[in-house]
């Protein structure tokens, strides 16, 4: 409305700084929002205006429902069909450029998870925008921070273009207030969004109890000193002492130890824990990448040269096979 | 037979600790050892693959970069790639060289040659950002599949395995695609000494983005580039005693 009134006199520029609008696309399993959402809707928040949050997906009641109660948000524009199956990135884009030739957004947002960094470089391709990865701080509506050389420095740019496409690191942005909003929610723009390019097949996740890792507080990670598969066992029994998530290092995963989604690290997941106990890990370059943002970082590596502590804040020379058991009888 | 396209980019050395430049414009790169980007020796490997298990008729390697991105042009047709194109960007332009132009680039090169099928690393790890390959296949209307932990090639297109946060998935793509390697898609093999004797005879064509008709006008600025901020050095505890002392002292237990 208050776009409206002032159009008339002031230059269009001026039209776009003032008019922020900033789409946030939610990613959701098809029962449950994932937090991450809440995340990126606090670098939406930052950049300012008004935050319209977009849930697709073949049963959106669960995600939408729960966006419309946070804070914040103005509007939820839900496209439930048949086509989002699998939440393919040839199926979701063109939905995606429907709401952008109606609303007009400047901003397009969503968590830097293999969902968005998914999706989100195909949208700015089709815009014709070059899109900015994994931010962690925004400086102002068109300038952000991100890190390169796997977080050995930090590069704040400018873009230059109309509109900016986004991935959020949700590990530097804290969660808006999931109660507080009644957001109106309507129907996404319609159309034929069937994709004849690619096919959802299966999902095979890994199955646990604990906390999901890029969200836990506590992390208690293992790396190649653990030997074998087995040994993480002595990791988990330490992991229930804090209720904590399982993480591991590339040479841990490369060794079959432990499946891929577990692998923290410039290529793996970032995280930043109140406490991350890294056991057996040297402390290569592309882990840190990961993990070094953890408030509390505690190393347990028989190798007094290793990396690991010169980022850890309590350093333990000992053989793991004897220091994990001892710490988890001890807590 | 399909004829695919890779794509290669020299990187500072994964084992390199980079060093920000004092006047917070960049990376310090002279001097520095650069090799291959390791998802990319990944994407040629895989390439290769597939032309030995006659899937695929030609290998064509492509770099974005300066005149020392042949040498890395050079490196996947010792690997097996048949040959290489390079396309030259250099100096100030090359600092704010985008995955958007190098993803214009190589949709441009993949309809002129013809490819079936475009496989690229995951993400460089320089910049980080793991794009070309999403906007690669945007700009081609191509399907994609990034993340690629396996691939195979059926009668209607490929099946592929992808890694995703909660575990592995399985999606069908038609052909044309473009893939992204992740890192557990296989083992790069090592190319042997008269392998890269025989890849300096091979053909290496030089292009610039203009002659694809590709505009490489900046689309960011760089404000700064520093340091991140330092870690203050930590104690080391003489044992576990000491070290649940410590958690308890932190709050943590």
């Amino acid at each position: 409305m208050f776009c409206n009134t002032v159009r008339r006199n002031v230059s269009r520029a001026n039209i776009l700084h003032r008019c922020k609008s900033t789409l946030v696309i939610a990613e959701h399993n098809n029962e449950a929002l994932n937090p991450i959402t809440l995340n990126t809707m606090a670098a939406a928040k930052k950049i300012g205006g008004d935050v319209t949050v977009l849930v697709a997906g073949t049963k959106c009641g669960p995600a939408s429902e729960t966006v419309a109660k946070v804070e914040g948000v103005a509007k939820v524009l839900v496209a439930e069909n048949a086509a989002f199956k699998g939440f393919t990135p040839e199926s979701l884009t063109p939905l995606v450029l429907a709401a952008q030739n109606q609303f007009k957004f400047t901003h397009i947002l969503a968590g830097a998870t293999a969902f968005g960094k998914n999706l989100l470089p195909r949208l700015a391709a089709k815009l014709d925008v070059s899109p900015i990865s994994e931010i962690i701080d925004v400086k102002s509506e068109d300038t952000f921070v991100r890190t390169i050389y796997a977080g050995n420095a930090i590069l704040t740019l400018r873009s230059k273009d109309p509109v900016k496409v986004i991935t959020v690191r949700g590990t530097n942005f804290a969660p808006v207030a999931a109660s507080g909003g009644s957001a109106k929610t309507e129907n996404a723009p319609s159309g034929d969004f069937a994709n004849s390019l690619s096919e959802f097949v299966s999902q095979e996740l890994t199955k646990s109890d604990r906390p999901e890792l890029t969200s836990a507080k506590v992390i208690v990670s293992g790396g190649r000193g653990l030997k074998s598969g087995d040994n993480f066992k002595l990791l988990y029994d330490l992991a229930d002492k804090f209720g904590a998530a399982v993480g591991a290092s590339r040479a841990a995963v490369d060794a079959g130890y432990v499946p891929n989604d577990l692998q923290i690290g410039q290529t793996g997941k970032i995280v930043a824990p109140e406490l991350y106990i890294a056991v057996g890990i040297s402390g290569a370059i592309q882990h840190l990448a990961g993990m070094k943002d953890s408030k509390t970082i505690v190393a347990i590596n028989k190798d007094p040269e290793a990396p690991i502590f010169q980022v850890a804040d309590v350093g333990l020379v000992a053989d793991l096979f004897k220091a994990v058991p001892e710490l988890t009888q001890k807590l | 037979m399909a004829r695919v396209l890779v794509g290669v980019k020299r990187v500072i050395d994964y084992a390199v600790k980079v060093r920000v430049k004092p006047d917070k414009t960049g990376v310090v790169t002279d001097g520095v050892k650069h090799s291959m980007n390791p998802f990319d020796e990944i994407a040629v490997e895989e390439a290769v693959k597939m032309k030995e298990k006659k899937l695929a008729s030609e290998v064509i390697a492509v770099s974005v970069g300066p005149t020392q991105s042949q040498e890395i042009i050079r490196t996947a047709l010792a690997m097996g790639a048949d040959r290489g194109i390079h396309v030259e960007v250099s100096g100030k332009d090359y600092d704010l060289l985008q995955p958007i132009h190098v993803s214009k680039i190589l949709s441009k090169l993949a309809l002129d040659e013809k490819a079936d099928l475009v496989i690229l690393g995951k993400q460089a790890i320089d910049d980080d950002s793991n794009q070309t390959a999403q906007m690669t296949a945007a700009m081609l209307d191509w399907p994609q599949g990034t993340f690629c932990n396996k691939v195979e090639k059926g009668d209607a297109g490929l099946t592929i395995v992808r890694e995703i946060d909660g575990g592995l998935e399985t999606i069908k793509t038609k052909l044309p695609a473009v893939l992204s390697a992740d890192l557990r898609l296989n083992t790069p093999r090592y190319a042997t000494l008269p392998n890269i004797m025989k890849a300096k005879k091979k053909p290496l064509k030089k292009i610039a983005p203009k002659d694809l008709g590709v505009d490489t006008a900046a689309r960011i600025e760089i404000v700064s580039v520093v340091d991140p901020p330092v870690r203050q050095a930590g104690a080391v505890v003489p044992d576990v005693d000491a070290l649940v002392a410590k958690l308890k002292e932190g709050g943590h237990v």
